[in-house]
């Protein structure tokens, strides 16, 4: 179950968030300074069609081109790719197009969601 | 529905080809014409809105058709798609709607794909949405979307 929220949103920027989960700037350099306050993690582009909300950050370890255009059709701010997974030069060429963040942890999913969650950042799913 | 405006000026229309199996290419016809819509001043949750179900059916067309053609038309009141495919066809329309129904294979699911939430999701994120299928021969695509500027009762 979600938890409930207790307080306004609380927000860190891509840079911060590059920093807390160790990752490598893929793409999107110039947005780091952009502010995230919710999150989605799924390795199914169908969930995240289906129930993310825009302008959430995606987490996630599918790191094929779907995962682009999926953050791009749904407006999302950006994609943390776990597990240390680099995209093809097909799929870094598709971010760069599109101007989107793309970022790559070292972290697992769990833990970079948890990392995350407990610098306040919150889930970002439709009701 | 009023759908008096679906015979309003048209604005824009262009057809896109999508190649089945071509996963490679999987998002590039949503991505072209979230561009245009984009470039047309349309208000950035429809495009959302519409752009997800331009994606699905995309996506549907490669996973599980030879070859499609998504028609965009857009007029003042409304933008309407048709994506009409040549393929295997929809046995069981009313099955194939409900969500986690699906028979997707390994390598779609591979693609984060393929879980029995495409035409569920299409529905949600349009204002009118039909499907036609004849087994055998292909399925039709028909949704749409109304602009706010048209004043939605």
């Amino acid at each position: 179950m979600a938890p409930e929220p207790t307080s306004d949103a609380v927000g860190l920027r891509l840079a911060e968030i590059r920093d807390l989960l160790g990752c490598e700037v893929i793409s999107g350099e110039h947005r780091l300074d952009e502010v995230v306050t919710e999150c989605f993690a799924a390795d199914l582009m169908s969930d995240v069609l289906a129930f993310s909300k825009p302008n959430v950050l995606l987490i996630t370890g599918l790191s094929g081109i779907q995962s682009v255009h999926t953050a791009d059709v749904a407006e999302l701010s950006g994609i943390v790719f776990v597990h240390r997974k680099r995209p093809s030069p097909q799929v870094l060429d598709l971010a760069r197009e599109r101007n989107l963040p793309v970022l790559s942890t070292p972290l697992h999913m769990f833990d970079a969601c948890a990392t995350l969650a407990a610098r306040g950042l919150r889930g970002g799913s439709k009701g | 529905m009023n759908d008096s405006g679906a015979q309003g000026e048209v604005l824009y229309r262009e057809s896109y080809g999508i190649t089945g199996n071509d996963f490679e290419h999987g998002g590039d016809v949503a991505t072209r014409v979230k561009s245009v819509l984009k470039e047309l001043g349309i208000d950035s949750a429809t495009v959302r809105r519409l752009s997800i179900a331009n994606f699905e059916a995309e996506m549907n067309v490669i996973m599980y058709a030879e070859r499609a053609t998504l028609d965009l038309t857009v007029s003042r009141d409304e933008i309407r798609v048709a994506v009409t495919d040549r393929g295997p066809g929809i046995p069981d329309v009313e099955q194939a709607m409900q969500e986690g129904f699906s028979t997707a294979t390994s390598q779609m699911r591979s693609r984060g794909f393929g879980a029995g939430m495409g035409l569920p999701n299409m529905k949600r994120n349009t204002d009118r949405f039909e499907v036609e299928s004849v087994p055998g021969r292909g399925t039709t695509l028909r949704y749409a979307v109304r602009l706010v500027s048209a004043g939605a009762a």
